[in-house]
């Protein structure tokens, strides 16, 4: 039904947008040369966060595919250079975020190098294509060419080494840019750009201790020749004497005990970093042998490790999406979280009805909340409380299910550990809101709820009573309600078991509530039972093989009488509950089903030849609302109806559906998107210019003069104007713009413009009525505006008044506002403003 | 490979004695080590570091420095005394009291002119080194305090002396002190900083290692302090210069040992610094000498092993020369069976031990264990009289006569053996000139073959009465150096004697004189035997290569020539210790039986010999093989890792092996306790 429905819907103007979130571990952050901007690399855009504030400014976007490196251009430390999967290398003044060129490549880019002795040559990594199935790097050096065009194409690229490893920290500059050093499994070649030679060093992939030798990161000392590397077993070479065949020599330094993940050395080349999965940074004296000061407990395994050009500041990025801003002195200084994702998201994504986030599993054994208006991580709640250990093959308690019900003042959490091994241990916890410390508090932690391990959990949806049922896989569901045990004290309010169903003794998988909680929906394999769950009467049971039931919804609103169900056969089925009869059903592989709580719609991401389709549809009607073909190229497993803030007045019949809620999921690179409309972005797009321009001039007197004139302007236009705000805008925009471009020659007087300029750098405290006399002429026409606002309600009254007592008197008045307008137009023009558009030819 | 009841021996306790201290003599390519019970062994680092000479030690000798003035070898100790050998003949020459209490160090200067010893009362005294005798000259400068370590600036003009919490820079000429440095505590304020090891370099440069755990380096001109490396948490204990002072290696407490180069830290730049760079770690215990020579590290310490650390960088091609090569047992062998009477003579450096084997019940399968039916039994244990140790020492093969040589005297016993009473007679009336550097029973044992000065060989007959002078047989010409090994024909006709200089002379007993002497091969002979039946010579080399060399035709057989011919297994070349016994058997004379510490291997010289791409260690493959089959895929060399670390192999009279097994953790119990270290994850 719903393949066939397909091609009569036409593309709308719905995109898929990735929505933030995204990586910013990925590759290693940047500092500016002034330390007060970190940039990193994030999705399809170059993020750019304060250091100090640790707030996100604002982002570099231009690239359609993930970034996948960045560097300041060496020539010019306001600029940064960004390459992209897309095969294009961009210039971007970073402060501005205004994209001043566009370098196009070809061949997709994985990592790009700058030197400052290499002046107008950057060198990428790119992909020589499969070569006996894994694939090929090569470095490549292309000289940028000097055009004036926005966009410029550079196809001369020259081979320094064909066969590197795919990990971008495995190369390295060394000092001055004489050499590039990369490494390779376990070779180590060292490239003299002068002497166009290479040395190469070999190490034994393993010794009789069974050390793994093969190399991981590599780093180069900026000051002395030594190139360090980082190896699997946690070991950091020294190299040194390197343009020697045989009398190469190397030390040892060994403090990790995992594979060494990044290097990095200090500028002035004295110190080492060094960190990996421990968590742990360190920090090596050059030349001290093993001296090293170490810095615990980061919080998430060390990805990069990056130092400001002046040495004071280093930014460690971490598995757990998050940077870390290190200063002087070697201490925690800032924090910068992204959405956390690891490698695997265990609960589904759900929404904390209170705050509005997203909460997920974050950090190991936490939930995080995460705001997606903002793009801000909230906070962490800690579920497991227990201390997490960094440490590869260890197994360890993980947050696997969490539930809230319908207010947002229950939470259920489910964590387990040994999964893998047979002896399973898992906790079923109770959080309850509390409103003085406004987080969770653990009310309840059950140890053993059910004898195997809980497959679902869902809370009832009704506002009264809070009931949650979990389904295990000991062939059991349980529902659990507060205060019923006779046992426990009254006052205080604890979870226990208030029944225990079965059927069949056969392993439940879903359950699920409906809307008003009056039916509860538990499926057993290909079984799918309903329930009173106010007196646990088993009402029916539906059945519609083959396949087992994988996913289970109940209709909302109107079409509450429905219930829907997704197999493992490919079968989308939907009974109709007072029927108790199968309404209908549809052959679609669905991954995920996931119902809008606002409205009748229900989504179906679908799998079908390695894409995902999206399919909205109301389970009344037979044909979908919205289909969207090639939404991923991968399974979606976890999917969420946002509710938006406002609604939104729907213009196109396709995008209704978006109107109330906004629909995110999650691809299996843990990338977050989310559907937009055409509308909702030129919204967005036109605000951030706005503030795009704003940023853009830096805070002078200067600003201040003009700033000041700005906002007088809007302030007049406000009132009077509401709507032409946008115009009006423009316009100071171009004065300004036409201030600042004109020729000095043909400028007014400086005597004109210094005293205006002098007096708005006067500290006014010697009263209001000097600052009013000094400031007039940037006063006045404020002034007068509000007079006459005052004099216009005032008028208005009379003229009511004296409405009613002539109507003659009409036209006079009438020409009293002209007028008044005229005098006011006359007064907010500045006399040198306006000789200045004059003077323009 | 035939089936043999096998003796696996661990009731000889031998114990190593700690290296103390290395010295090389780079022309001669021969390093020298002084091990603590006084013991200096002589390695020829050219020939896979074969021990060529070994000069037993004495009782209350603490050695603590070793030095080379030439080719002259010259040792102090905490006696107080300076000591020259006699390498030729491989015993002490001479002491002579330095008079200034227990001597700490003892260095000699590259001109060869002088000795510089540093004594506990403080004083550096210096030796003129004459002709025949070293001669006491004069004191530099009395300090207080005792001076720990020398080292002299290669001008022979200046002496860095290493003292209690300094170092003082002496003038040679005038004798006084130029400098004085001051080392620091370092954390432990209370403790006094001994500088344990100090090298004088040519540009000017002190290197010193302390008690603090630093390597610093110094400045002689204005004695001060250029940098200083903390290489461990505890002492730094020895330290050495390579020939060209690009690379200094240093022996710390803990174990391990430190490589500094001096590098250009900015390439091609002439701006050098001291970088520490590599750490090897292959001892347990302190190190207490290193040496760098041209290709590897040498480093010996508590642990009783000498390591040889190959410098990759310094060796042009990956050979057998680029392993790591451990020396742990001496590659003389200090047992000597009665292969008729089944008893066992071992051979401490104090004392003999005579034990009679034990026998076993009834057959077994091949690889099983038989039951013990008589346990082995101590016979004798044999007090040496006096200080000097024991040199060698002998059994006769019937099990009755004993006989064992300390550097001044020879002893003689007889053994009676009547059921279970043991008693033995010394044999008075031996003359001092037969003090011998090997002994030897003739298969018969009726006479003993006594290895002497000169290349000589004293033959001595035995008999119930009495023991007489028979003979002497003298080499003709050649080289005067002393004979370490002998072999006697089972018919009593032949006397092969191997010296130090290579050399190989055959006698003839009866006639009395040189019989032939075989053509000099450039590498030590380790082990050597005459065949009962085709009087053969059968010689190994210390590097592993093997020679037949028929005494009646006077020339190599034809299967040795086949084997020059055909050339060795590399596996086999690559062993690294020699081979320290040969021996034949009786019920089958085509098979040749070999051993070294790590193997035990039965050529069959009836079976081809194995080339380049065979498989060298068959001996699973051919087990898998059908009995057909096993046949062509067969090559000569048998080889047997069965064995822990074996000192002695011997086939006896009744067909039994008998395998002496010194496994190395039993020595690694005995050893004291190390440095108690912090280890990751305990």
């Amino acid at each position: 039904m719903f393949r066939e429905a397909k091609n009569m819907v036409e593309r709308s103007d719905i995109r898929v947008v990735r929505c933030g979130g995204s990586k910013i571990n990925f590759r290693p952050p940047i500092i500016s040369n002034d330390s007060r901007f970190v940039l990193c690399v994030s999705g399809d855009s170059v993020k750019v966060y304060s250091t100090r504030t640790e707030e996100w400014l604002h982002s570099l976007q231009g690239h359609t595919k993930q970034v996948t490196g960045i560097a300041f251009n060496p020539a010019n430390h306001l600029q940064v250079y960004s390459c992209s999967a897309d095969g294009t290398v961009k210039l971007w003044d970073f402060i501005d975020g205004i994209l001043i060129k566009t370098f196009i490549i070809g061949s997709p880019l994985f990592a790009l190098y700058v030197s400052k002795e290499h002046e107008g040559v950057i060198f990428l990594h790119l992909s020589k294509g499969t070569h006996h199935k894994n694939e090929c790097f090569q470095l490549v050096s292309t000289h940028l060419p000097k055009s004036a065009d926005q966009e410029v194409e550079a196809k001369e690229l020259s081979v320094v080494s064909s066969h590197i490893s795919p990990n971008p920290s495995c190369t390295a500059f060394g000092r001055g840019g004489e050499y590039i050093a990369f490494a390779r499994k376990l070779q180590l070649d060292v490239y003299f750009f002068r002497k166009q030679k290479t040395y190469s060093f070999y190490l034994k992939a393993t010794d009789k201790k069974g050390a793994k030798n093969a190399f991981t990161c590599i780093a180069c000392n900026p000051t002395d020749d030594c190139i360090a590397t980082g190896h699997e077993d946690g070991k950091i070479r020294l190299w040194r004497n390197f343009n020697h065949k045989k009398e190469y020599t190397y030390s040892t330094l060994h403090w990790h005990h995992n594979a060494v993940n990044t290097l990095c050395f200090t500028p002035e080349g004295t110190n080492l970093l060094s960190g990996g999965i421990e968590s742990v940074l360190v920090q090596w004296q050059c030349g001290a042998g093993s001296k090293k000061d170490v810095l615990p407990r980061l919080g998430g395994s060390i990805l990069h490790v990056s130092a400001s050009p002046d040495g004071q500041l280093f930014c460690v990025s971490h598995s757990d999406n998050k940077i870390t801003v290190i200063e002087d002195g070697f201490k925690v200084s800032g924090l910068i979280q992204g959405l956390v994702t690891g490698d695997t998201v265990l609960t589904d994504l759900m929404i904390d009805p209170r705050s509005k986030a997203l909460v997920l599993n974050g950090k190991p054994g936490h939930l995080q909340f995460y705001s997606l208006l903002r793009d801000k991580h909230l906070y962490n709640l800690d579920i497991v409380q227990q201390e997490y250990i960094y440490e590869a093959g260890l197994d360890q308690f993980e947050v696997v299910k969490a539930v809230f019900d319908v207010k947002g003042s229950w939470l259920a959490t489910v964590e387990e550990r040994g999964r893998e091994s047979s002896d399973l241990e898992f906790f079923l916890k109770l959080w309850a809101f509390d409103e003085t410390t406004q987080s969770f508090v653990l009310n309840t932690s059950i140890s053993a709820a059910h004898t195997d391990r809980i497959i679902s959990m869902c809370f009832s949806s009704s506002e009264e009573t809070t009931m949650l049922v979990t389904t295990a896989e000991d062939s059991q569901f349980k529902a659990w309600c507060q205060g019923a045990d006779a046992d426990t004290q009254q006052d205080q309010n604890f979870w226990s078991c208030d029944f225990v169903g079965s059927y069949h003794n056969l392993k439940p998988t879903n359950c699920t509530f409906s809307a008003d909680s009056s039916l509860l929906a538990v499926s057993f394999q290909e079984v799918v039972t309903v329930w009173s769950p106010d007196t646990w009467e088993l009402l029916t049971t539906l059945c519609q093989p083959p396949g087992q039931i994988r996913d289970l919804c109940f209709g909302r609103l109107s079409c509450s009488k429905y219930l829907l169900g997704t197999t493992t056969k490919n079968l989308l089925c939907c009974w109709n509950l007072l029927t108790c009869a199968l309404e209908w059903s549809t052959s679609l592989e669905v991954s995920k089903l996931q119902a809008d709580p606002l409205s009748e719609n229900v989504a179906a991401f679908s799998y079908q030849s390695k894409h995902t389709d999206l399919f909205v549809f109301k389970p009344s009607e037979p044909l979908p609302l919205f289909t969207h073909e090639k939404v991923c190229s991968e399974k979606v497993h976890r999917a969420i109806f946002v509710p938006r803030e406002e609604l939104l007045n729907g213009c196109d019949e396709r995008c209704q559906w978006l109107n109330g809620s906004q629909l995110y999921f999650l691809t299996q690179n843990m990338d977050l998107m989310t559907f937009s409309m055409a509308t909702e972005e030129d919204r967005m797009l036109s605000s951030s210019k706005r503030l795009v321009i704003d940023d853009s001039i830096a805070v002078t007197p200067f600003y201040l003069l003009l700033g000041k004139h700005r906002q007088q302007q809007q302030k007049l236009n406000t009132p009077s104007h509401p709507a032409a705000d946008k115009p009006q805008q423009k316009q100071s925009s171009v004065s300004i713009k036409q201030l600042l471009h004109t020729p000095a020659h043909v400028l007014p007087a400086a005597s004109v413009l210094c005293s205006m300029f002098v007096n708005s750098l006067l500290i006014s405290n010697t009263g209001v009525r000097e600052e009013m006399e000094s400031s007039e002429q940037e006063m006045d026409s404020e002034k007068e505006e509000e007079d006459s606002e005052g004099e216009m309600e005032t008028r208005d009254s009379q003229q009511d008044l004296r409405a009613q007592g002539s109507v003659d008197e009409v036209t006079p008045k009438l020409s009293k506002a002209q007028e008044r307008e005229l005098k006011r137009v006359r007064k907010t023009d500045f006399s040198w403003m306006t000789g200045l558009i004059v003077s323009k030819p | 490979m035939g089936e043999f009841k096998v003796h696996r021996v661990r009731f000889f306790d031998y114990m190593p004695s700690a290296i103390r201290a290395l010295a090389f003599n780079q022309p001669n390519e021969t390093m020298a080590v002084a091990r603590m019970d006084g013991a200096v062994e002589i390695f020829l680092v050219s020939d896979k570091f074969f021990q060529g000479k070994i000069i037993p030690g004495r009782d209350q000798c603490g050695i603590e420095g070793l030095t080379w003035v030439g080719e002259r070898l010259f040792s102090a100790g905490l006696n107080g005394q300076i000591t020259e050998y006699d390498l030729k003949n491989q015993r002490v020459k001479y002491t002579i009291d330095a008079y200034g209490g227990p001597i700490w160090a003892i260095t000699g200067n590259q001109q060869g002119t002088h000795l510089a010893v540093g004594c506990e009362d403080g004083t550096v005294k210096l030796f003129a080194v004459n002709e025949d005798k070293i001669q006491f000259e004069r004191n530099l400068d009395r300090q207080k305090g005792r001076i720990v370590s020398l080292s002299w600036h290669p001008s022979g003009s200046k002496i860095a002396a290493g003292m209690i919490d300094m170092i003082q820079i002496f003038n040679v000429e005038t004798g006084q002190s130029i400098h004085r440095m001051l080392t620091d505590r370092g954390t432990s304020r209370s403790k006094e900083c001994m500088v344990w090891c100090v090298v004088y370099l040519s540009d000017g440069t002190i290197i010193s290692g302390d008690s603090g755990g630093m390597v610093k380096m110094w400045n002689d001109h204005t004695g001060t302090l250029i940098k200083s490396h903390n290489v461990s948490t505890c002492d730094v204990l020895a330290l050495s210069v390579s020939r060209n002072e690009d690379s200094i290696v240093a022996g710390t407490s803990e174990g391990f040992v430190v490589q500094f180069q001096f590098i250009s830290l900015v390439l091609e730049k002439n701006d050098k610094e001291w970088v520490r760079t590599r750490t090897f770690r292959n001892h347990t215990h302190d190190v207490r000498a290193v040496a760098e020579i041209t290709t590897a590290v040498v480093s010996g310490g508590m642990d009783t092993q000498l390591v040889v650390r190959p410098l990759l960088d310094k060796i042009e091609v990956n050979s057998s020369a680029s392993a790591l090569q451990k020396i742990i047992f001496p590659h003389r062998s200090l047992v000597s069976c009665a292969r008729k009477a089944g008893l066992m003579l071992f051979q401490y450096p104090g004392h003999l031990e005579l034990w009679r084997l034990g026998e076993s019940e009834g057959q077994g399968i091949p690889g099983s264990s038989l039951l013990v039916k008589t346990n082995p039994e101590k016979l004798l244990h044999l007090k040496v009289k006096g200080e000097d140790h024991i040199r060698c020492s002998a059994v006769s093969p019937c099990g009755e006569w004993i006989a064992y040589s300390t550097a001044s005297s020879l002893g003689l016993y007889r053994l009676h053996c009547d059921n279970n009473n043991i008693s033995i007679t010394k044999i008075s009336k031996i003359p001092k000139v037969l003090s011998s550097a090997k002994l030897c029973f003739s298969s018969d044992s009726s006479h003993l073959f006594s290895a002497s000065t000169q290349s000589s060989v004293h033959v001595v007959s035995l008999s119930q009465s009495g023991c007489k002078l028979v003979g002497t047989l003298k080499p003709k010409s050649g080289s005067h150096q002393a004979i370490h090994l002998l072999a006697a024909s089972e018919d009593g006709k032949w006397l092969a004697s191997a010296n130090s200089d290579h050399e190989v002379h055959v006698y003839n007993l009866q006639k009395k004189e040189l019989h032939c002497t075989v053509p000099i091969y450039s590498s030590a002979v380790s082990a050597m035997a005459i065949h009962p039946e085709t009087n053969c010579l059968f010689m190994m080399h210390a590097d592993q290569r093997m020679f037949e060399f028929s005494i009646e035709q006077k020339q190599y057989s034809d299967w040795s020539r086949s084997v020059q011919r055909n050339g060795l297994h590399y596996i086999w070349l690559e062993r690294d210790t020699p081979c320290l016994n040969v021996m034949f058997n009786p019920q089958n004379p085509s098979h040749v039986i070999l051993h070294d510490t790590y193997m035990f291997c039965i050529i069959d010289k009836s079976l081809p010999l194995p080339d380049v791409k065979t498989q060298f260690l068959n001996q699973l493959t051919l087990k898998s093989l059908p009995k057909e089959k096993r046949k062509s895929e067969s090559h000569a060399f048998k080889v047997c890792k069965t064995f822990r670390e074996m000192l002695h192999v011997e086939l006896m009279s009744d067909q039994s092996l008998v395998v002496v097994e010194r496994p190395l953790v039993d020595i690694s119990t005995q050893l004291p306790a190390p440095i108690k270290q912090k280890k990751f994850a305990t």
